[in-house]
């Protein structure tokens, strides 16, 4: 067994016991990520000196019995588009960040610290976490780890396949419309989003303010409990945070192996429809089973606005936010600045000309549009009624059942190129996911199988506002059942693994 | 009454800065001398990632002003995004209120030469300062920016078009200006540009055959920072207004021009354009996602209108009623603090006189008033002390006290002023000091005798040119019995010895 096959909750066991140092965790992840990286491009930067002196710190602190945090030695990664104030780059996949060093760090950053965790690198993401595939990564794209002609997915495709290719136990990433889940799915590890205000996005990149949210991904359902655990909480600094005497931050970990019983879980027809590929369909439909098979109720139930409609009011949502956000990349205070401008306006289009991707400039304009004067109540307005409406569908499921489940994507990795050159197709990669952030609720991903070409599918669980603790007791209950997390992409292996596997 | 043809018709946008100590959403200070760009963070230079908080002193104080404008406090307010793109706005969006901003359909009376103009108030909302934006000098081909301004908070205060000529404007401006500082919502510093106006000018040109009123093109003069800049660019566009409309009364009309945005230069007095109708900007207004609206507790809302002081003019008025002339009345008004003051000093002298009720109401407010506008003024001046911090070091209750001592003759009125800048400096109540300095007044006739006999004794000449006529000489004698009693004699007694002294 390779020491990289630990799991985060595993690593923190070995650490307890002295059986192993954070200083060998730190290495065998800096290791494989040198193997690794250039094959999959998951991490834009690697901090090996920073996070071997902080590796041999924790184990210093725990030689000299001080206390330690949750996360104490063990190591982890964050998505490039988190602030982290140590003098590494903050590049959110982007050129017109230029040589631009965050001068803080961001909250989850803070806490990751805080808990002693060691943050060895920073993940790539499509541009801004705008896509879908981390194609539109201005520098490269990640590949699959399952299968590396094929994409991981994204946004936060970096994070899922460093995780999934067990370069680090354990991940951030960020999901504004399904970048925390879709790659989970495509990649084959556990992704969760939050609640809209359970963790803060302060030194969180915007991209749309009213979707955006952090969450973790692990290989396992403890692990991503672990690392919402560490991360969750109110932050002054970010108003939609939510306060802790509204909303105690329970403890994740502590009931996680209780199933929860009666179990009804609804199954939205809208999210069998036109467009789901049949394998991946039937892939859902035996973890499903399982559930049944564990004592749960499927209950059909109908969100009528949810995929249809999903789609357009987040993209109406979604970009009118980005246009406003972005609107601060412009080459005055700080990143990228043209060299070759007449005036000022000159060097604010040529600024934001030179330094954007096309699907950011595509994003920005379509947000620009909708809320111009006159357009406003025809697309911005409107979308937040339909917003309203999605939020009340959910409220009614969840009246009837207690969680929601269905695919996460459509189909399984797709390969890379394929869906580039249509910006729409890629679009409805997200079509199962944006309703969650539509209606704030919580989502995971949990790995549930694979196609008979070996990618990964995975199931969606979505359950109401603040209810994460059940929602991953509720994945537990499958993962136990299965051992779908227990399987690794055969390059992660390792050189010796794989000689001893072939042997 | 029919309106006079091509009357001006105003309304007026105040921006003041809240006298917060910190900026609208991040603990940075609000200073004005700070050296440039050192009074910022990752927050209001609109770093990747930051977010917004609301600074809850100045909601509070953008309320409070709401509330004392008579505007009605909504049930929600909300926050939104106004986008343009300039290098001394770091976000190159203004967080403000658009479409529900905190304070609605208020009113102000202005009183204009002893008239009282009513100004209807639109709306009074929130929003952020931008920073500073400086050219280069010497023609340079670049700008720097100072954003230690960028986030401070500004109130916006938008009136109804209730304001007829450049008098009522100024008049509007400076009552905006005296609510303000007296709340102390603003320190209303206008050379620190704390204050600053953008009037909409129009002229009235009759009605249209529907009966309604039909207008000249509304120009919005920008950024006018003093009260004389104000009066003279209405003054100016009322008059460029007539001269256009008269020289093409078909063309110069709101609906074929409608609004444009102008420039005021102050050295050569005339206004220029900046922008047409068709120049306008799309502000693409946002409901801004990263703060949560606005509803204000109903019992808070009632608990700050209640705590409200009395106004200005309110105050202004009583005093009047009071038997006080206007000028006085004004100027013990002018500031919160000293009204306040003025009222528990006269109070405070009541209870300690002994005297009657007459003397409380008229003698009691004179003397009351002239301590307070002559050494009160005269002390905050010297030490450069706020009315705070003289009230902290001598409460109304003090020097009460210290104006009873002169008023019943313990002390005469010098010695009082010696006592009050020794009570102000040591603080220490009137009577330890008159006590320590042996300062009692003397009012014995036997003891003052004496001193008079001295003073007739060491200066005969002067007896002698009094006798003869010269008159004068009287005061130099009172001033040596004076002397000679070292300025604790009662003047009055003495003046009586020594006129009988010297034979009538």
């Amino acid at each position: 067994m390779n020491l990289t096959d630990l799991t985060a909750c595993q690593w923190r066991d070995a650490l307890r016991e002295g059986r192993t140092s954070s200083r060998e965790a730190t290495d065998a992840c800096l290791a494989a990520i040198e193997r690794l990286n250039p094959i999959l491009r998951a991490f834009l930067s690697v901090d090996a000196d920073g996070a071997r002196r902080c590796a041999d710190e924790v184990d210093r602190r725990r030689a000299a019995r001080e206390p330690l945090g949750l996360l104490a030695g063990i190591p982890v990664a964050v998505k490039d588009n988190m602030c982290t104030a140590d003098g590494q780059p903050t590049t959110c996949a982007s050129r017109i960040l230029g040589s631009w060093r965050a001068p803080y760090d961001a909250h989850v950053v803070e806490r990751l610290r805080a808990e002693g965790a060691v943050i060895v690198g920073k993940t790539n993401l499509d541009e801004f976490a705008m896509g879908s595939s981390t194609e539109n990564s201005a520098f490269g794209t990640t590949r699959n780890p399952w299968d590396t002609e094929r994409v991981p997915g994204g946004s936060s495709g970096g994070s899922a396949a460093a995780v999934a290719a067990r370069m680090v136990p354990f991940a951030l990433g960020s999901d504004t419309g399904g970048s925390i889940r879709q790659p989970a799915a495509l990649c084959g590890v556990v992704g969760l989003k939050p609640t809209y205000g359970r963790v803060s996005r302060y030194g969180l990149v915007a991209f749309a303010s009213s979707l955006d949210q952090i969450g973790p991904f692990g290989r396992t359902v403890a692990d991503a409990a672990l690392l919402l655990q560490a991360t969750a909480g109110h932050d002054p600094r970010d108003s939609t945070s939510v306060s802790e005497k509204d909303q105690p931050v329970p403890d994740y970990l502590a009931a996680l192996d209780e199933p929860v019983l009666p179990l009804r879980i609804g199954v939205p027809r809208e999210f069998f429809g036109a467009g789901l590929d049949p394998e991946v369909e039937a892939v859902v439909r035996a973890a499903l089973a399982v559930y049944e098979r564990l004592g749960a109720r499927l209950v059909e139930v109908s969100l009528p606005h949810s995929t249809e409609f999903a789609i357009a009011t987040y993209y109406i949502v979604a970009t009118s936010e980005a246009s406003s956000n972005l609107a601060r990349y412009d080459g005055v205070h700080y990143g990228r600045r043209s060299s070759d401008h007449a005036d000022m306006i000159d060097m604010y289009m040529r600024s934001r000309a030179q330094g954007f991707g096309d699907e950011v400039k595509r994003r920005i304009m379509l947000g620009t549009y909708a809320l111009s004067a006159g357009y406003y109540d025809a697309y911005y307005k409107k979308a937040l009624r339909v917003r309203r409406l999605i939020r009340r569908d959910f409220e009614e499921a969840f009246r009837r059942v207690d969680c929601i489940m269905g695919p996460t994507s459509p189909t399984a990795a797709f390969r890379i190129g394929e869906r580039a050159a249509d910006p729409l197709a890629m679009y409805l990669s997200d079509v199962y996911t944006v309703s969650a952030n539509l209606a704030a609720i919580p989502g995971a991903s949990l790995p549930c199988g694979f196609t008979r070409a070996g990618l990964p599918v995975g199931l969606q669980i979505l359950s109401d506002v603040f209810t994460e603790d059940r929602l991953l007791r509720i994945a537990r209950m499958y993962e136990r059942e299965t051992d779908w997390s227990g399987r690794a992409p055969p390059l992660a292996a390792g050189p010796t693994a794989r000689r001893g596997g072939a042997a | 009454m029919s309106e006079p043809q091509l009357a001006p018709t105003i309304g007026l946008e105040v921006h003041m800065h809240l006298a917060t100590r910190t900026k609208l959403f991040c603990p940075c200070a609000v200073e004005y001398d700070a050296p440039p760009n050192s009074r910022v963070c990752p927050v209001c230079l609109g770093m990747p990632g930051v977010l917004p908080v609301m600074n809850e002193k100045a909601v509070e104080l953008a309320v409070r002003m709401a509330l004392a404008l008579n505007c009605e406090i909504p049930d929600l307010a909300k926050w939104d995004r106004k986008h343009y793109y300039y290098p001394d706005l770091p976000k190159n969006y203004q967080i403000s209120e658009y479409d529900q901003p905190l304070g609605v359909g208020g009113w102000l009376d202005v009183d204009v030469a002893g008239r009282t103009v009513r100004v209807g108030i639109i709306r009074v909302h929130l929003e952020e300062d931008a920073g500073k934006l400086m050219h280069a000098e010497g023609g340079g081909n670049y700008s720097v920016v100072d954003l230690n301004r960028t986030g401070t908070p500004l109130l916006e205060i938008v009136s109804q078009p209730d304001i007829h000529s450049a008098e009522e404007a100024r008049a509007y401006g400076e009552a905006l200006r005296q609510l303000a500082v007296y709340l102390g919502i603003s320190r209303g510093d206008m050379q620190l540009g704390q204050m600053r106006f953008e009037p909409n000018v129009s002229l009235r040109i009759g009605s249209d055959a529907a009966g309604r009123p039909r207008y000249t093109p509304i120009s919005e003069i920008k950024n006018l920072n003093s009260f004389r800049s104000l009066e003279r660019a209405v003054a100016f566009e009322i008059a460029r207004h007539r001269e256009e409309y008269e020289a093409d009364p078909e063309g110069y009309t709101l609906e074929k021009l409608g609004k444009t945005t102008r420039g005021w230069r102050d050295d050569s007095g005339l206004s220029f354009l900046q922008r047409s109708k068709e120049e306008a900007h799309d502000y693409r207004y946002l409901p801004e996602p990263d703060l949560v609206p606005f509803m204000p507790d109903r019992k808070w809302v009632d608990e700050l209108r209640a705590s409200l002081p009395e106004l200005p003019a309110q105050r202004i008025a009583r005093y009047i009623a009071m038997g006080l002339s206007a000028e006085i009345a004004q100027a013990l008004a002018d500031e919160n603090l000293i009204g306040q003051y003025f009222d528990d000093l006269t109070k405070a002298v009541a209870r300690l006189s002994k005297t009657s009720g007459d003397w409380v109401s008229t003698r009691g407010n004179k003397v009351c008033h002239d301590w307070i506008l002559q050494h009160v003024r005269r002390t905050l001046n010297e030490k450069k002390d706020d009315m705070g911090e003289f009230r902290s070091k001598m409460p109304a209750e003090r020097l009460a006290e210290l104006i009873q001592l002169v008023e019943e003759g313990k002390i005469n009125r010098n010695t009082g002023v010696e006592v009050f800048n020794e009570m102000y400096a040591a603080n220490k109540p009137a009577s330890k000091i008159v006590e320590e300095k042996g300062l009692v007044q003397v009012a014995d006739s036997g003891a003052i005798e004496a001193f008079v006999d001295q003073a007739i004794a060491a200066n005969a000449k002067a007896v002698e040119d009094y006798r003869g006529g010269k008159k004068a000489s009287f005061g130099r004698l009172m001033g040596e019995a004076m002397k000679a009693s070292g300025g604790k004699a009662n003047p009055q007694v003495v003046k009586e010895i020594l006129l009988k002294k010297l034979g009538g």
